[in-house]
């Protein structure tokens, strides 16, 4: 193999791993606090969609990203009150946030399909992604607020008892999740297949809900699964090109095994569960309980 | 106050709900005169997508532009390919619809189960093959498109490697990398292709990762038979060539598109929906290419092809119009070396229908 071969192998690879390791940033930090939220590939699809349209009608990617910023804002908010004040079941609410997110998006985006754009350069992400990364590891361990976050997800009644604010925190951090969300989203219709179609987030939110936990809730393992499994789908493909008979359907499954085989791996082991798992992970908090 | 609001939720979820089936039952019984035919579509994905479905949804309009105030047409879009296919098709056929289109492969059963239920309706089911004395079968010779665009790659590359995605290994898709092969090598006998299977008819993503991974591998044009316009733009970025696919993609990459095999329903639903109309429908098996109108190369790119190599393209469309060249003329060997159309003779469409073997000089095998 050559040198350019090698550097254009990875250079795909950091191109399509970019929107898992946004997305899976968000929801780590936001499982951290002990909220799940399932609605990942319906907030990346509307923060798809929001982007693409507003790049459309004004041509300025700083307003495109900006409102597409927002709709993540709003929808996880939306999210949030649901969960955290309503107290409604988290499983469900997520996946119901997962489908409306795929029929808001495909309803706006509706006349919008089809639309040539031209496309942003995809390394400012990729550089912001590692930065994040590494931001929120250095968040979650080293600053009072982090440590504030865990707490708030391993054990909400003491967090209270200590005078953190439970239902504030746990509102930035399903916010925090859903901007990156939509960060994902707008990665995936502005740079990395710049267009609209429905549905073209094509299952990434369910591959980065999986990874979090493959990450078992490590921001720098985190980033290393998420190449993982990017770099294997793109190296398949090319042995593919070169050639060599692969089953291709077990590549597509490989992220959910993987997750899986890590995830008998922790649970046999009751210690290493409760060091990494969020003790109060989809435990609803009720005030004064 | 937390039992109020909640209610408020259920209330408000309730409206919504309720609007949402008003509008889309409003959508589809819109009331007609007696006299006019009803014509319904079933389409797998959005009209918008810019590939099969919206070819489809091309071919609807040209039949209401045709037949005019004599017939009526709805669709139902995003209708997946299991159990809720009964559900759509019956609601179609319930709401005194003639005649029903399904378009897509895996509404097989789901057509014939309905079509048992209402023998007064007519059906069409396209690319299928499970026919009943009110289900029509159709489907269009896209191979014949993959001969003109195998010429047109064989003569323009310069690297000699042609990268090839396509989505499941079926038998359409497998003679069209055959197709495609056959002509390619015709012109330039050191042609190589090189395919990735991406295992998805729709992954805007997964389709530029593989062609990126195939330019990377020295392909300088990126074929596709997958659903997106992805892998176009991609080559456009890259500087290299690509074909589009079911649909005229010139505008997502000017700079890339060569030219495109067009699927074009619209002729065929006019004349099914006249026979309706006519009293004349009977249920058969309808297979048509270039000859027929139902495939159609999109304008060539002048930019990027010489106008002899236009000419050529062009001469082999009429050649398969006219019958003079075929997409599969013996002598045809498979990959293991074996003569499987002999020299002179043509590959039935029996053997088209069930081609599940790579010919002689493609590299790799057929996934199982």
């Amino acid at each position: 193999m050559s040198i350019e071969l090698i550097i254009g192998i990875l250079n795909i690879v950091l191109i399509s791993t970019t929107p898992l390791v946004f997305a899976g940033i968000g929801e780590l930090v936001t499982e951290k606090s002990g909220v799940l939220n399932l609605g990942l590939e319906g907030l990346m699809l509307v923060g798809a969609v929001t982007g693409f349209i507003t790049l459309v009608l004004t041509g300025n990617y700083f307003y495109s990203l900006f409102l597409s910023i927002i709709s993540g804002v709003i929808l996880s908010g939306i999210f949030a009150f649901l969960v955290l004040n309503l107290m409604t079941n988290q499983i469900a609410t997520g996946l119901a946030l997962t489908i409306f997110g795929i029929g808001l998006s495909a309803m706006l985006g509706k006349k919008f399909a089809g639309t040539p754009i031209d496309g942003l350069n995809p390394y400012y992400f990729i550089v912001i992604s590692f930065l994040l990364v590494f931001s929120v590891g250095y968040f979650l361990s080293k600053t009072k607020s982090g440590l504030i976050v865990r707490a708030v997800g391993e054990n909400h009644n003491s967090a209270y008892a200590l005078g953190y604010n439970v239902i504030k925190t746990r509102y930035l951090t399903i916010i925090f999740g859903g901007v990156m969300s939509s960060l994902a989203g707008y990665y995936i219709s502005i740079c990395y297949a710049p267009m609209w179609q429905e549905g073209m987030t094509a299952g990434r939110g369910w591959i980065a809900l999986a990874l979090v936990v493959f990450a078992t809730w490590k921001p720098w393992r985190l980033l290393v699964g998420a190449y993982i499994f990017g770099g294997v789908a793109i190296m398949q493909m090319n042995l593919q090109a070169i050639g060599v008979k692969l089953p291709g359907q077990f590549f597509n499954m490989m992220p959910y095994i993987a997750t899986l085989i890590v995830l008998v791996f922790i649970s046999s082991n009751k210690v290493r569960l409760k060091l990494s798992a969020p003790s109060c992970l989809n435990i609803p908090y009720e005030k004064n309980s | 106050m937390k039992k109020q609001s909640l209610v408020l939720v259920v209330i408000a979820a309730i409206v919504v709900i309720a609007g949402i089936f008003f509008i889309t039952n409003q959508n589809i019984q819109k009331d007609v005169s007696d006299d006019q035919k009803k014509i319904g579509f079933i389409y797998i994905g959005p009209p918008g997508d810019h590939g099969w479905t919206y070819m489809h949804d091309v071919g609807r309009q040209y039949l209401e532009k045709e037949l005019g105030d004599s017939v009526s047409t709805t669709y139902i879009e995003n209708v997946p390919e299991n159990a809720d296919a009964v559900r759509s098709i019956r609601k179609l056929a319930e709401s005194g619809h003639d005649l029903i289109f399904t378009t897509s492969f895996n509404y097989m059963d789901q057509t014939l189960e309905v079509a048992s239920e209402f023998p007064d309706v007519k059906f069409e089911h396209a690319t299928g093959f499970k026919r009943a004395d009110n289900v029509s079968t159709y489907s269009a010779r896209f191979y014949e498109g993959r001969t003109v665009i195998g010429h047109i790659a064989g003569k323009m590359t310069e690297t000699n490697t042609i990268g090839y995605i396509v989505s499941f290994p079926i038998p359409e898709v497998i003679r069209g990398i055959n197709a495609f092969y056959l002509a390619a090598s015709k012109v330039n006998p050191d042609v190589k292709i090189k395919i990735i299977w991406v295992y998805s008819w729709y992954d805007p993503g997964k389709e530029a990762d593989a062609a990126n991974t195939l330019i990377n591998q020295g392909a300088d044009i990126i074929v596709q038979h997958t659903d997106s316009y992805a892998p176009c733009q991609a080559a456009e970025k890259a500087g290299v060539l690509a074909f589009g696919q079911a649909s005229n993609q010139e505008a997502f990459c000017p700079n890339a598109h060569m030219t495109a095999i067009e699927d074009i329903w619209g002729p065929y639903y006019a004349a099914k929906a006249q026979a309706v109309v006519d009293g004349t429908w009977s249920s058969e098996d309808t297979w048509q290419g270039f000859k027929d109108g139902m495939v159609e190369m999109s304008p060539y790119n002048e930019k990027l092809l010489s106008s002899d190599l236009i000419a050529e393209a062009k001469a082999i469309e009429e050649g398969i119009e006219n019958g003079t060249i075929h997409s599969f003329e013996g002598p045809i060997y498979n990959q293991a070396g074996e003569l499987v159309v002999k020299e002179g003779e043509v590959a039935d469409d029996g053997m088209l229908a069930s081609m599940m073997f790579y010919v002689q000089g493609i590299d790799g095998e057929v996934p199982q």
